[in-house]
């Protein structure tokens, strides 16, 4: 809530920060003179202040909440309580009381766990100490060393001079102490607002990972045959699956039988998810290559179908009439008509089928396999290793996106005509 | 027998409904080579439906074209094609597009550079050849199909409204073209338009066809395709005849939609 509410915030405050500092350096260009803008799709431009600032708040909240020693520590969301702390607790036997005082250690899960050594004091009440790990809390039996213990009437009556009943808890200035029904005491320090690592690591903890097994690698295999091995089957997966479907759409669209034959197959597996496929192809062909292919195969098989079958059928039928009265054969229609007009066509499909494909190899890693991004990630999250869990989605984020700019730069090279005519 | 003879074309076919329609009843004509036919109605005369016949596109359910002695069976580069738009081949520039029917018949560029050059200097877009088809205006496109139609050296041209989605200028100015190339080549034009005044500007001959089922109304003969060769397209506009004939035109046309509409009227 508290991080939603800081979002939201600084979004609305960047919003008119920008609007401030850019109101004098308006452009004049064209589209900023105009006055209709809500409405006006193509007047509405990304604003790269503004994408530059949430990836940089993205960046910082994450570094905030997490502690992380990239940002000054003013930035920081409250750190939970480490160090020494102390607490006094009362004893009451029968009208007399005495007080004892609480040692706390609260230390890193690898740091420094001794319990720190405090002397008895007077009276009945003796002091005691413990050493708790950060985020953790502990019971505590404060009687047990004292001279009268809670088995002869004595009773712990407050904490810290406020008064404490079983079941009640007094706040500290460094830990909630309850007590139990049966009155012991319960040390909770404070955990404050950053998330512990084990749910989210810190940036530089993602970052020192990826160093780490970029070089060292992660079971066996660095960290670029798990990618590689994931994109290979990205890859031979896509160029069979257009290899066989281009035709095949080709096909469809031209011929009256073909079309009747695999119309109701690709209808029927166009909507099937690729996912729902895994159990069987492990089943078929087992959790080696030949399984993933296979599998990618089909992801991306009935797409480009169907890219390739919409754009024989896109194709105006007066490029087609054109090209026949001047003297083109079938075959030459084919080769500079029909072909060059689904062009782009294919090349949406092919985007399509990439990201298909990139997000099924990564289901069936993450199922079953010996290497590749999913499997890495999901290896990592058995053995609770959140930062290369996180590692694992930042760089199949980053492939998945590079891919599609890959794909929409050929497309503007090799297509340029898309959308223009 | 030289030129384009139709002979008693007739076009039915079925609809999904059950019904039939009867696009075209016993139409005859004759084309010598070297003529300009115009060929004008209301909408659902069948007149593109002619065309696409002449074009070989669609098949008669009766009658034959023939065509220098033959019998039309499909499409050919002996009977070239203007449509209104969206033929060019975006993925080709104006060059390439021009080049396209020698091309597909197998000539190398030294055959046919010279005269697509030629062709492209004489529709004027000799500074445009590297273009893509996508920047040009309308009409510059319109200028491209026609000069890619003559590359190919047809004996008929057959025109679909080429200029029917042209702005009012542009139309002139490609009137005067089409008339200019007309006279310059000596081909065989058939042009179906929507516009009477164009249809008496460029028409030698202009044809009114009548609808349901598509027929031959009447025929004229007209002086103002050949003066509009040397004319301005303005001038030819001022000659007596030509404002009586448009107005008995656009007067017949309007009889029969007319007609139409009382007859669906009746119907409904």
């Amino acid at each position: 809530m508290t991080i939603l509410a800081i979002y939201v915030a600084i979004f609305i405050g960047g919003f008119f920060a920008v609007k401030y500092i850019t109101a004098s350096a308006r452009p004049n260009d064209y589209t900023s003179l105009k006055t209709v803008t809500f409405g006006d799709e193509s007047a509405v431009r990304p604003n790269r202040a503004a994408s530059i600032i949430s990836i940089v708040t993205i960046f910082l909240l994450w570094a905030s909440f997490t502690g992380s020693n990239l940002i000054p520590s003013f930035l920081h969301a409250p750190a939970p309580f480490t160090g020494t702390g102390v607490f006094t607790y009362t004893v009451d036997v029968g009208g007399k009381t005495d007080e004892g005082t609480v040692t706390v250690n609260v230390h890193e899960a690898d740091g420094d766990a001794t319990v720190p050594e405090v002397a008895p004091g007077d009276g009945f009440a003796k002091n005691d100490s413990v050493s708790i790990v950060k985020y953790r809390s502990k019971l505590l039996r404060v009687d047990a060393n004292d001279e009268v213990g809670r088995d002869d009437g004595a009773q712990i009556v407050a904490v810290n001079g406020k008064p404490i009943a079983p079941g009640g808890e007094v706040m500290t200035d460094f830990a909630r102490v309850a007590m139990t029904p049966k009155g012991t005491l319960n040390i909770e320090p404070k955990t404050g607002w950053q998330m512990q690592p084990l749910y989210l690591p810190p940036p530089e903890k993602v970052a020192s990972r990826l160093v780490e097994i970029s070089s060292t690698g992660f079971r066996n295999s660095t960290l670029w045959e798990h990618l590689g091995y994931s994109l290979f089957r990205v890859i031979v997966g896509f160029l069979i699956g257009a290899a066989v479907g281009i035709p095949l759409g080709y096909a469809m669209g031209l011929s009256n039988w073909f079309r009747g034959w695999f119309d109701p197959v690709v209808e029927f597996m166009r909507p099937v998810p690729p996912l729902a496929l895994i159990p069987l192809v492990i089943i078929w062909a087992g959790i080696g290559e030949v399984g993933k292919i296979v599998l990618l195969f089909l992801a991306a098989l009935w797409i480009m179908a169907i890219a390739a079958r919409s754009g024989v059928s896109g194709v105006n039928i007066t490029k087609v009439h054109a090209a026949y009265s001047l003297g083109a054969s079938k075959w030459q229609i084919m080769r500079h008509v029909i072909i060059p007009n689904s062009l782009p066509e294919i090349f949406t499909g092919a985007r399509v089928a990439m990201g298909v494909c990139w997000g099924t190899v990564v289901a069936a890693e993450l199922v079953a396999a010996e290497k590749g991004a999913g499997m890495m990630i999901m290896v990592a999250s058995k053995f609770q290793n959140t930062d290369i869990v996180l590692m694992g989605i930042i760089l199949i984020g980053v492939i998945g996106f590079s891919i599609d700019v890959l794909m929409r730069w050929a497309e503007r090279l090799l297509v340029p005509w898309k959308g223009r005519s | 027998m030289s030129g384009l003879t139709i002979e008693n074309i007739s076009m039915r076919f079925d609809l999904p409904n059950g019904g039939s329609v009867q696009a075209l009843k016993d139409v005859t004509l004759e084309l010598k080579p070297g003529e300009l036919m115009s060929v004008l109605g209301p909408s659902g005369c069948g007149k593109t439906t002619l065309l696409n016949i002449v074009a070989g596109f669609l098949a008669p359910t009766e009658g034959r074209i023939a065509m220098n002695g033959h019998t039309v069976q499909g499409p050919d580069a002996e009977r070239g094609m203007v449509f209104q738009q969206g033929a060019l081949f975006e993925w080709m520039n104006v060059r390439e597009n021009v080049a396209f029917g020698p091309r597909m018949k197998g000539e190398r560029e030294a055959q046919y550079g010279a005269n697509v050059d030629h062709l492209l200097d004489v529709v004027g877009l000799g500074d445009f050849k590297d273009k893509a088809i996508y920047e040009l205006s309308g009409g510059m496109q319109q200028r491209v199909a026609l000069a890619r139609c003559l590359a190919n050296d047809p004996d008929v041209i057959l025109m679909d409204e080429p200029l029917g989605a042209l702005d009012a200028l542009t139309r002139e100015k490609m009137q005067s073209l089409v008339l200019k190339l007309w006279k310059e080549t000596g081909k065989t034009i058939i042009l179906i338009t929507h516009s009477v005044e164009e249809a008496l500007l460029l028409g030698e001959r202009l044809l009114v066809m009548a609808p349901r089922p598509g027929r031959i109304h009447k025929e004229y003969r007209l002086p103002f395709a050949d003066l509009g060769v040397d004319q301005d397209l303005r001038e030819v506009k001022k000659h007596p005849d030509y404002n009586k004939t448009r107005e008995e035109i656009l007067a017949m046309i309007w009889d029969m939609e007319e007609e139409i509409m009382g007859r669906t009227e009746e119907s409904a």
